[in-house]
């Protein structure tokens, strides 16, 4: 048991302690003796040790902090007793320490700094995407300058992210796929079965399914599969030093990591995106089948009113999506700064960033089909 | 004064049920410090990972206070840890906290100190470590013999009975080197501190240690334990002559 007893003399005070002095210990009188020594200018302090039982580490900085409170209290004097030479050894050895923290910078007022918080957002905000532009297109000029040489891109790599980001997505795909050509199909047919033009569903999905849902679903699924796979793979690596020790090799990383990546997502998003639409397209059979009407009536529907046109229109999408994804994962996680959450930081900016770039694109690819009147 | 702090008995150290190292069998006493020599890979983290009951042992017993840490759960390995501190390899400081924030962590945890106290005795630990000037900074911002250094702070937080380390002193310049070894041992004599320090930096071996076991991969056990002056005067076989004489070469005792 730790006790602090504060004995008062003629010419100043006498803190005496006894029992252990430890971190559990010292936590009950830290407050009581600070209290004691302040306010006595002029007054003589004796810190009596001579009861101390155990003593450690916490209670060594213990005494060598009442003691500096005590020089800042402008005492008369100072006097510390009954310690012995192992304790006193150790006290003195942190005594002769700086233990002071540096003082934190004066933070600016509350209005100010929102100012220059929304100020420095809206220049990193710039300078992010003149890099991104500048590394799509660093990117795009590797990949232009390798296809006069496909023996330098690495094949084997390739072939195992077509693998990992293509062939492993396809369950996944394909379940989100299916569910939502079922649902928008279900959904659909209420109202129309009003009118008795259930059976129009079947348009409604095709078209919807090969324009626009099936390029889009795989796109955004690839976004949270892919690119932040890619983001926290080359991040991690970034952090390794083995993106600078590939630099010093003379191996350019963006030709050594990036290109495969690309390469394998470009052409893994179209194939899955065509598995996406035929799933899609099945979902809504379900429904059409269940509403008595044959599968015969349906594929001709969808098979008549789906022209090639569409089709195509859906693939050059996807590839646009497929490059947009590997890219954004690879820039985002070449990016990655120093720190435990910086891996973390990147796969989300990578997410975030792809699909924010691909509904962009969408926009602006069903702004072209409009104009172009595909 | 003979007092066994740390017993290890018949450990077979492991992984997966597999035996690196094999039937280790020594006694750590109160206030030593007890170095675990041995060449890269021979298993000396492993040995120590099992002692301070992270990783369970293939078999065997590690007795800290007379309490089997491998068998102890619940409160009763709660009590144990709290006797013990460790520094890791790689510092293992929280990077999302600042280095005082680290070491104020186990202080704020275990006890009932105010802020103001958990980071004066915070700021003392890092003192002994001449580290209060970046006690501001994150772990990230730090070199690493910085971090090293952090590290053992922490592992000292709460003044705990027996600090493993390990290789506490790789990565240091000779200097702070030095000066961590002369810290070590000030601790050992005024506090009575056990040490258990994982290493092969030779000359802090041979300053600090007063007792040491060498581990040996192709014997998978232990080949020689005791000073480690004994140790390099009467090389145990021709591996121990040639680790403690650095010399690469295979050559026959003279």
């Amino acid at each position: 048991m730790t006790e602090l007893n504060i004995n008062h003399t003629d010419t100043g005070q006498t803190l005496v302690f006894s029992g252990r002095m430890d971190a559990d210990g010292i936590a009950k009188i830290w407050k009581p003796a600070c209290d004691g020594i302040s306010n006595h200018a002029g007054a003589d302090l004796t810190l009596d040790l001579s009861g101390v039982t155990y003593f450690d580490m916490a209670g060594a900085a213990f005494v060598v902090h009442l003691d500096r409170t005590a020089r800042e209290q402008n005492l008369k004097s100072i006097r510390t007793t009954g310690l012995n030479p192992a304790a006193a050894s150790l006290v003195e050895r942190l005594s002769r320490k700086d233990l002071s923290a540096p003082e934190p910078a004066p933070s600016a007022g509350r209005i100010r700094m929102f100012v220059e918080n929304q100020g420095r957002g809206l220049a990193a905000f710039r300078d992010d995407v003149k890099n991104y532009i500048a590394f799509f297109g660093e990117i795009c000029w590797f990949f232009s300058t390798s296809l006069l040489r496909p023996n330098r891109i690495r094949w084997g790599e390739t072939w195992r992210v077509a693998e990992q980001a293509g062939v492993n997505a396809l369950p996944i795909v394909a379940l989100i796929s299916f569910i939502v050509g079922l649902v928008m199909a279900f959904q659909s047919a209420i109202p129309m079965k009003m009118f008795g033009a259930e059976i129009y569903v079947a348009n409604l999905i095709g078209l919807a399914m090969v324009r626009e849902l099936g390029p889009l679903m795989t796109a955004i699924v690839l976004a949270g599969r892919s690119a932040s796979a890619f983001a926290a793979e080359i991040g991690t690596m970034k952090i390794n030093e083995e993106i600078d020790a590939l630099t010093i090799m003379g191996l350019e990383p963006v030709r050594f990591l990036i290109l495969p990546r690309v390469i394998a997502s470009t052409l893994m998003t179209p194939l899955l995106t065509v598995f996406a639409i035929l799933v899609g397209i099945l979902g809504g059979a379900v429904v059409i089948l269940s509403l008595g009407h044959p599968f015969s009536a349906y594929y001709n529907q969808v098979v008549g009113f789906v022209s090639w046109g569409d089709f195509t229109g859906g693939m050059i999408k996807c590839f646009v999506f497929g490059v947009l994804i590997a890219a954004t994962g690879c820039i985002r996680g070449y990016q990655t700064r120093q720190g435990p959450s910086a891996v973390g930081e990147a796969a989300t900016r990578a997410v975030v960033s792809s699909i924010i770039l691909i509904a962009v694109f969408d926009g602006i690819f069903s702004i072209i089909y409009y104009v172009l009147d595909v | 004064m003979k007092e066994p702090i740390i017993q290890v008995k018949h450990l077979f150290a492991g992984y997966n049920g597999q035996a690196i190292m094999e039937d280790l069998t020594f006694d750590i006493n109160k206030g030593e410090i007890f170095v675990i020599l041995g060449g890269s890979g021979c298993g000396k983290s492993t040995v120590l990972k099992h002692m301070i009951g992270l990783v369970p042992p293939v078999s065997g017993q590690v007795l800290i206070h007379g309490k089997d840490m491998v068998a102890a759960r619940g409160k009763e390995r709660t009590r144990l840890l709290r006797k013990i501190g460790v520094a890791f390899q790689n510092g293992a400081l929280f990077g999302s906290m600042t280095v005082l924030e680290n070491i104020m962590l186990p202080l704020t945890a275990f006890t009932d100190l105010s802020d103001d106290a958990a980071r004066m005795l915070a700021l003392a630990k890092l003192g002994l470590v001449d580290l209060s000037r970046n006690s501001h900074r994150l772990p990230g911002e730090l070199s690493g013999g910085m971090r090293k250094r952090a590290a053992i702070a922490r592992a000292m937080a709460l003044d705990p009975g027996v600090l493993f380390l390990d290789e506490p002193s790789a990565g240091l310049d000779p200097l702070t080197s030095a000066e961590l070894d002369l810290l070590i041992k000030d601790l050992a004599r005024t506090l009575g501190i056990t040490f258990v320090i994982v290493t092969h930096e030779l000359e802090s071996i041979l300053s600090i240690a007063d007792n040491t076991i060498m581990l040996e991969k192709e014997t998978r056990g232990i080949i020689a334990t005791g000073h480690p002056r004994d140790l390099k005067a009467n090389p145990a076989n021709e591996y121990a002559y040639r680790f403690f004489n650095r010399n690469p070469e295979k050559e026959k005792k003279p």
